[in-house]
């Protein structure tokens, strides 16, 4: 299985004063499994580049291909396409809608054709996969707190049964905790389902942690496609565009510099750990514990 | 007198059903003890749902305290007559920039505080350009709101506040909805009118970046003011601060786990800077 | 894109008419809509003609771009030409099955079409080369004598102009409302009426709720920045008569008396 972007373009408001270059020329493919991680700032693309993987925008010019079939083939389900890729917004708030959580979670399964029962049984699934206590279920999703919508949001998106989940922002606004706990959660689907995952976000050290596969997007190109320590070892170009690489990266460029033997990059807290540990105890002797 | 002092300050959220009945009480302030001077910045932490937010509304008496006592600039909220004073003298920047801004144009939005408190026509003129320059928003002062990204909407939050003249910003989780270009502008605009302009801030936040540069840190959780202390005093806390749903800036956290593995940093690291020295010393 | 939707369809320019009080023009508007009414001969008609168009040239707003305004009301000239042209009674000038033309339907049917056209042309002016804002400042200050009768002449223009602000935030809302809806599979499109509105509760729903915290927010926000209802505010942008306006008034009485006096004696 596979998602195929071939030569998209993609312009907003065409023809007009407010016209809009999003995409460039985006040549692109997932891979059945995949996480990956999409960052890029506001205006960059990357939230167009996520909604023309289910069909939600037309791309002015160029193809993609979900298993090999061409979405803009004029018999092609494009409705069905959705329950396959399951797309979840930034703010739970413009999905949740029903008068239970529960209820809600239904919508999706029920939109793609199921019946009560089944949806009801997709349901419960998506709901305990995400880990929402049940007390929950049956309470308004206006009465839960940031962080257990966010989970509702997800949950009606998983009783979809889709084979690759997109998230856009899913972690904003949220505190720490709270942060932690919704990252964590899209990490155990995609290990656990084996399902293709693509994160959509601002912080370098979030997808630095969780992805195998980053993407960086700029004024609607891809300017990175690689492994989080690959795509990071442009920290100075990424700088130019306005981005940053995660802070343990600039500090183990800078220990080398000082001539510290604190070996190669790191991308992630624990990496920089190990290495400065390594070099800590090749000099002092093993640390004690 | 310091210019912000609440005492043992209490918030109930009391929640009635159709008798009048109460069905819950929610305590939201549970005897807060806080002391801001004037021309100091500090920053308020805790997750979502520590009583953060409710705190920073009753600097600007948008809430009422259910027990204890607050005093801003001087004058006791309790008393209705300064509320207007009160308002004005501690301004309040919200983290939703959309949901603030009342007029279709920038410099109009800006006005609109100056309009109601009775500043003549051409004070206002003046105060606008004043404000609109102090976060570096001058050259948007005719477009429409609509087309501005969120850190430059907030910016403008932040001008319509100044042109009120206040001693204090209160900001409300500010930074909540917006990119990391976004949020950089922000603070940036923040902490220059509190050094420029000797601007007294309260920052209310659950970012940790965002508090270094606070002259103190209250941490909240459950109501209650929990930690009090310096940047660097706070975020030498790491186990505490995890168990109030926070966490510390990646620096400091790997600091922290260094330490711990038995590589003796110091404590309290904050910046990238600090840890290269501290490293580069023991090699 | 949803958002690139205009309301108010303000078009900036540099003109006279741009340069007006809103008052003045609100007056003038009144004025001309009125004189629509009152000519009846072809010469009232040449006067009211020659009134709009010089107004249309001073305005410095495309013709092309006016014209577009009247696409909205072809239905409605349509019907309003075609009763006027079968039921008005007369002399009949043709007539077939059961339906005749007279001779004063034909009139009536013209003089109609005629006084539409130029409503919606007049008015379209006004809107054109005022921005909201000021439309909204000149309303709250025209209609000031009727604070005297307990209506909230300042609450209805603070309402209008948050409106204005507000409408283009909430098209975009629902467009992102409706795509997070798509993407889980909801059909705004297929099926009857019944099935079309049922499909609509999604959309309405999280718009609804959204809304209400806006308002929430905001009123927070108005009250924190000292908003106290309108006694004692200054504004930034106070309305002022200028020189124009003083001509423009002028203008507009000698026009009046023009068609008046052609309405008595020609």
């Amino acid at each position: 299985m596979s998602i195929i972007l071939d030569k998209v373009n993609y312009v907003y408001s065409e023809k007009t004063a407010y016209e809009i270059q999003a995409l460039k020329n985006i040549n692109l493919k997932i891979d059945d499994g995949e996480f990956i991680g999409v960052i890029g700032h506001t205006g960059s693309g990357k939230s167009t580049l996520i909604q023309h993987l289910n069909g939600l925008i037309k791309a002015s010019s160029g193809g993609i291909y979900y298993n090999g079939q061409d979405i803009y083939d004029s018999d092609y389900k494009l409705k069905e396409l959705r329950g396959k890729v399951g797309l979840v917004f930034q703010y739970p708030e413009h999905q949740l809608f029903e008068a239970t959580v529960f209820a809600d979670v239904c919508f999706g399964p029920r939109n793609r054709g199921f019946s009560r029962k089944d949806s009801e049984l997709k349901a419960f699934a998506a709901l305990r996969s995400v880990g929402l206590s049940e007390d929950f279920w049956y309470r308004s999703p206006f009465e839960l707190s940031g962080g257990q919508k966010r989970r509702a949001a997800i949950a009606g998106v998983l009783a979809m049964e889709p084979e690759a989940l997109v998230l856009d922002e899913p972690t904003a606004g949220l505190d720490p905790k709270g942060r932690d706990e919704i990252l964590d959660l899209v990490a155990k689907l995609h290990r656990e389902r084996q399902m293709t995952v693509i994160l959509v976000s601002h912080s370098m050290e979030d997808v630095a942690k969780y992805v195998q596969r980053l993407i960086v997007m700029n004024r609607g190109s891809i300017l990175y496609d690689g492994t989080p320590g690959e795509v990071f070892a442009h920290y100075r170009e990424l700088e130019e565009v306005g981005l940053a690489a995660p802070q343990v990266t600039y500090l183990m460029h800078e220990l080398r510099k000082r001539g510290i033997p604190a070996a190669g990059t790191a991308t992630t807290l624990d990496e920089a750990k190990q290495s400065i540990l390594q070099a800590f105890s090749a000099k002092h002797g093993s640390v004690q514990r | 007198m310091n210019f912000i002092e609440a005492r043992k300050l209490v918030h109930e959220y009391i929640r009635r059903d159709e008798d009048d009945n109460v069905e819950s009480i929610l305590t939201a302030l549970d005897g807060v003890d806080l002391d801001v001077k004037e021309g100091e910045f500090v920053a308020i932490l805790g997750h979502n749902g520590s009583g953060k937010s409710t705190l920073a509304k009753h600097l600007n008496v948008l809430l009422k305290a259910s027990s204890g006592t607050l005093w801003v600039n001087g004058k006791d909220t309790k008393d209705e007559s300064s509320l207007w004073d009160i308002r004005q003298s501690a301004g309040m920047v919200f983290q939703n920039p959309d949901n603030q801004i009342i007029a279709s144009v920038v410099e109009e939005d800006v006005a609109f505080g100056p309009e109601n408190i009775g500043v003549p026509t051409s004070e206002i003129w003046k105060r606008v350009e004043r404000s609109l320059k102090s976060v570096g928003m001058i050259q948007y002062r005719e477009h429409s709101p609509n087309r501005l990204s969120g850190g430059q909407k907030q910016r403008v939050a932040i001008a319509g506040v100044m042109a009120m003249e206040p001693k204090c910003i209160v900001l409300d989780e500010p930074t909540a909805m917006l990119d990391p270009n976004g949020r950089r502008e922000v603070l940036d605009a923040v902490g220059q009118l509190n050094k420029e302009k000797g601007v007294t801030i309260i920052l209310i936040t659950h970012y940790m970046e965002e508090v270094i540069r606070a002259d103190r840190v209250y941490v909240m959780d459950n109501g209650k003011v929990v930690m009090h202390g310096t940047p660097r005093a706070i975020f030498s806390q790491v186990d505490a601060l995890k168990s109030y749903r926070l966490d510390v800036p990646q620096i400091t956290l790997l600091a922290y786990e260094l330490r711990k593995a038995g590589v003796p940093v110091p404590e309290g690291i904050l910046t990238r800077q600090e840890l290269v020295e501290a490293l580069c010393r023991l090699f | 894109m949803l958002r690139d939707i205009t309301i108010g369809q303000y078009y900036p320019a540099d003109s006279v008419i741009h340069k007006l009080d809103p008052r003045t023009k609100l007056m003038a508007t009144m004025v001309y809509i009125l004189s629509l009414f009152l000519f009846r001969s072809l010469a009232g008609f040449a006067a009211v003609t020659l009134g709009l168009f010089l107004v249309i040239l001073l305005s410095k707003v495309p013709f092309g771009y006016m014209v577009k305004g009247l696409k909205a009301i072809v239905v409605i000239l349509l019907i309003t030409v075609i009763f006027n042209l079968f039921l008005t009674p007369g002399e009949p000038l043709i007539s077939f099955w059961k339906l005749r033309i007279t001779e004063e339907g034909l009139k009536n049917a013209g003089f109609m079409a005629v006084r539409l056209i130029y409503l919606i042309l007049g008015s379209s002016i006004l809107t054109l080369t005022t921005t909201p804002n000021q439309l909204t400042d000149g309303l709250e200050k025209s209609l000031r004598p009727l604070n005297k009768i307990h209506v909230p002449v300042h609450e209805i223009a603070m309402m209008m102009s948050i409106a204005l602000r507000f409408i283009p935030i909430l098209i975009e809302e629902t467009d992102k409302i409706m795509k997070a809806q798509l993407a889980r599979g909801a059909d705004f499109e297929s099926g009857n009426l019944v099935k079309k509105a049922k499909a609509m509760v999604p959309l309405l729903v999280p718009l609804f709720i959204s809304a209400f915290r806006r308002a929430n927010d905001l009123a927070l926000a108005m009250e924190a920045r000292c908003y106290h209802g309108g006694d004692g505010r200054t504004k930034m942008k106070p309305l002022k008569y200028k020189g124009i306006d003083g001509i423009a008034y002028l203008l507009v009485g000698g026009y009046f008396a023009a068609v008046i006096l052609l309405r008595r004696f020609l």
